[in-house]
């Protein structure tokens, strides 16, 4: 059933984007933005960490998920050590260094070994 | 040809030579790639999970790194483009597009050099991402920081 649900949400977020695309006549970079915005939001309230529970990766895999993890590192590391907003600072990449930094390391690799093409 | 163009009425004269979006189709297309990158993700995770026995919240790091590494490839062969201009936001918009946009940049400018073409140019699609990420996290964080105190 998760799958079912994971192909919902996650395709929904998908349209939500083509919406703001073609509508809106928003730039991906504009739409990417705001989703990482609205990830960071609605995890400040509490509701992404509900609808990764209902739709697992259709909620951890969209590009909102980044917004949210970065807040949940930064909100994880503050609340359990005593150093306030320093502790933001030092949780924020946490949970997402794992995605940047593979995104760095494969981008240069396909980069060195590849052929731009076409 | 004496009418001068201004940036306004510019975009009033090409209007009717513009493709009209088909917005139906191109939701549908966005909606399925989407949602088929999703359960992918879903059934890596699950592989994890069971495979190696990492936790539900720990699953999400290696599926994530996966994806990327997927997508990274394909965009080094040329497809992952392709299916970005069937789909649109359907493969724009989950964890791949991300990766998608750092390894374009970077094999755009691989010919200006390893240093100032792929390591200076990485960012230029994907770094707003980041940017807008960790600010509004930021910011979000303080306020519930100040909240809970």
């Amino acid at each position: 059933m998760i799958y079912v649900w994971a192909f919902v949400v996650g395709g929904a977020i998908c349209v939500i984007g083509q919406l703001l695309l073609d509508i809106a006549k928003l730039t991906p970079g504009h739409v990417l933005s705001s989703f990482v915005v609205i990830g960071a939001i609605l995890d400040g309230f509490n509701i992404y960490d509900k609808l990764i529970e209902f739709a697992g990766a259709g909620a951890t895999v969209p590009i909102t998920s980044f917004g949210h993890s970065l807040l949940h590192g930064a909100m994880e590391q503050a609340s359990t050590d005593d150093h306030g907003v320093v502790g933001l600072a030092i949780g924020i990449f946490q949970l997402t260094s794992a995605g940047i930094a593979s995104a760095i390391l494969f981008g240069f690799l396909v980069a060195v070994f590849f052929k731009p093409k076409g | 040809m004496g009418k001068k163009f201004t940036a306004q009425n510019y975009k009033q004269a090409v209007k009717p030579y513009q493709p009209k979006p088909n917005l139906l189709i191109n939701c549908l297309k966005a909606f399925v790639v989407g949602g088929l990158i999703c359960v992918f993700g879903q059934l890596l995770m699950d592989f994890y999970m069971n495979v190696f026995d990492f936790s539900k919240k720990d699953a999400a790091n290696p599926t994530a790194s996966t994806l990327i590494l997927i997508s990274s490839l394909l965009t080094g062969f040329g497809v992952y483009d392709k299916l970005g201009q069937f789909a649109g936001a359907g493969s724009a918009v989950p964890i791949t597009g991300f990766a998608n946009a750092i390894t374009s940049a970077a094999l755009e400018h691989r010919s200006e050099g390893l240093v100032l073409g792929v390591g200076s140019n990485m960012f230029k699609l994907a770094g707003s991402v980041i940017v807008f990420g960790t600010v509004s996290a930021y910011i979000v964080g303080i306020i519930r920081l100040l909240i809970t105190q």
